[in-house]
């Protein structure tokens, strides 16, 4: 009887659906236009531009010697040897970065699900660097923590016996990646915290009856748990950090050399420093299609869950 | 997995790694209350009458307050502009989801993935030809630009989450999208709303890369006016701490009430 009263029920709205169908349609794009245009303009105008800038010799200071010049612009880049610099440089900041995180995402992300007083704060606190503004980030390691002469890193070396290190000459992508670093753990343990706590615990319990060792508990049952939330991490943060900018600009500005110009910051060179318009786009081209690489399994993972 | 108590060692380990990942933060506070002379003092010191000079002195600075000032009007309109915009998307995509509404919503999505210096060159032109260079609005606009796809995905997923026989009803009584929008979305979603609003504020007000490249003098949010201070003054510690703090102490309070949220928009749902 319930089950008749629902059919009777859905067809009926079935019917009135198919009424309104047409005219919803209409207002869905009304409604949707404005994000979708929008996005559409912001997706597409400036990209077309990059692309059409990177076929044409435009410098700023010499906006009179204009015109197409095919592939020059990458040839040149190909050929510049501090473009494969920046390439190394970026996988370098980016790989440091992500391997970091990772391995301490996890961990940390494991001892905070553990149940003890105070785990809230405990977790804020954790997480707290990733909402501080990147200048800000870069500069408290700067001075107050990596500075060789005043700074509390380096008196704890002289406390130990060892020489104060000056870090962004010495050791100047090391000094950045542990700077991003920072940043970015936060948002690993955030993401892994979550996935670990839609674990099951029955199976987890049910090891333990069996009398498997933490460890193993760990090795065999939470670890293949978070496999797909760290290719997640992974691709999320690649996205990100392909576009760190802000701390190698308030640290090392590149150098010394050009020991941290990633592809992003030698773009920022080439285009708002040397005014050079079109090497700066076949970069940006460049840093696009790297992007686009990684966005495209991200993308995947998304739209797979979207449609579960 | 949490019944149990953690052991003393693993709760031990747990507040050690708080402290330290938290420690940059606490010193950069602590820093801030003390004299230009007792911030680079080696070895340092601890304990100290806490004063107030470094915080008079930086918000004194030329500028601080107009930068503080393009802080907020920039990441509050920014935030207002994405949720009106996304509102209605959002309302669209998930209660009159048609054949492409899940495509629509990758792609809008996909539109995060694109590297902003990947389009630096385009976008400082258009800027300068318009007269934007140096201008709030060109913030505002870029900003929400950069947060809508967030913005629509974080409504949509809230959204869902709502029973749609509700909305259903209200349909059957004749009540048009405008009002069921703005009499039942904007009430029974609230807290999704807060928490998409929330995220959008603090995106916008960490953007470092737009402002930089974008702003000086008359637009510049706190991320330019402390990326510009470190150069000529970079070892005023105190004074660059209290303005760090400053810029750094309403964000801290809003991610708090956030966190448990940001995990759906920062992921945008790929991990639940």
């Amino acid at each position: 009887m319930a089950y008749a009263m629902k059919g009777a029920e859905t067809a009926g709205r079935a019917m009135a659906q198919d009424g309104l169908a047409r005219g919803r349609r209409r207002s869905s794009w009304l409604l949707l236009s404005p994000a979708v245009g929008m996005l559409a303009l912001w997706a597409f105008v400036p990209l077309a531009m990059t692309l059409y800038y990177s076929f044409q010799r435009y410098n700023l200071l010499y906006p009179e010697r204009r015109g197409f010049v095919g592939l020059l612009n990458y040839q040149l880049m190909v050929t510049d040897p501090s473009f494969w610099t920046a390439i190394v440089n970026t996988l370098l900041l980016v790989l440091g970065v992500l391997a970091t995180t990772l391995v301490l995402g996890t961990v940390f992300a494991l001892l905070l699900n553990q149940n003890f007083r105070g785990r809230g704060v405990a977790r804020l606190m954790v997480i707290a660097p990733f909402f501080v503004l990147p200048p800000v980030a870069a500069l408290i390691w700067k001075n107050l923590l990596f500075d060789p002469l005043n700074g509390l890193i380096g008196w704890l070396c002289t406390l130990m016996g060892l020489q104060p290190v000056a870090w962004f000459t010495v050791h100047p992508m090391l000094s950045l990646v542990i700077i991003v670093a920072w940043e970015w753990t936060p948002f690993a343990t955030l993401i892994l915290l979550t996935a670990l706590q839609s674990l099951d615990s029955e199976q987890l319990e049910a090891a333990r009856m069996d009398g498997a060792k933490p460890m193993s508990r760990i090795i065999y049952i939470v670890l293949p748990h978070l496999a797909r939330p760290m290719a997640i991490t992974v691709m999320m943060e690649s996205i990100f950090l392909l576009s760190i900018f802000a701390e190698i600009l308030t640290t090392t500005a590149g150098g010394p050399g050009d020991a941290t110009t990633t592809l992003t910051y030698l773009i920022y060179i080439r285009a708002l420093l040397d005014f050079d318009v079109g090497g700066g786009s076949a970069a940006g081209v460049l840093a696009i299609i790297l992007a686009n690489i990684v966005a495209f399994f991200l993308m995947r993972a998304v739209a797979r869950n979207i449609e579960e | 997995m949490d019944q149990d108590k953690a052991s003393p060692l693993g709760t031990a380990a747990a507040w050690i790694v708080a402290f330290l990942m938290f420690f940059p933060i606490l010193w950069m506070t602590v820093t801030a209350f003390k004299t230009e002379t007792q911030a680079i003092a080696i070895p340092p010191i601890v304990f100290f009458r806490p004063g107030m000079e470094s915080f008079a002195h930086a918000t004194a600075q030329a500028g601080y307050m107009l930068f503080a000032e393009n802080s907020i009007i920039v990441s509050f309109a920014s935030t207002l502009l994405a949720l009106l915009i996304a509102f209605p998307a959002a309302y669209a995509m998930a209660f009159q989801p048609g054949k492409h509404t899940q495509n629509l919503l990758v792609w809008m999505l996909s539109t995060k993935m694109l590297p902003p210096v990947g389009v630096l060159v385009p976008i400082y032109l258009i800027c300068r030809d318009l007269g934007l260079l140096d201008t709030r609005t060109a913030l505002i606009v870029i900003d929400m630009l950069m947060n809508l796809p967030i913005v629509v995905w974080m409504l949509y997923s809230f959204f869902r989450d709502i029973p749609r026989d509700i909305l259903e009803a209200a349909r059957m009584d004749g009540v048009g999208p405008r009002k069921q929008m703005i009499y039942l979305l904007l009430p029974l979603a609230s807290p999704g709303i807060v928490s998409a609003a929330l995220l959008a504020i603090i995106l916008a007000w960490n953007e470092a890369f737009w402002s930089i490249n974008l702003t000086a003098a008359h637009a510049g949010t706190l991320a330019t006016f402390i990326a510009r201070y470190s150069a000529p003054e970079g070892l005023f510690w105190a004074k660059l701490s209290a303005a760090s703090v400053l810029a750094v102490a309403p964000i801290l309070v809003f991610g708090s009430f956030a966190q448990r949220r940001l995990v759906r928009g920062l992921t945008v749902g790929a991990v639940k």
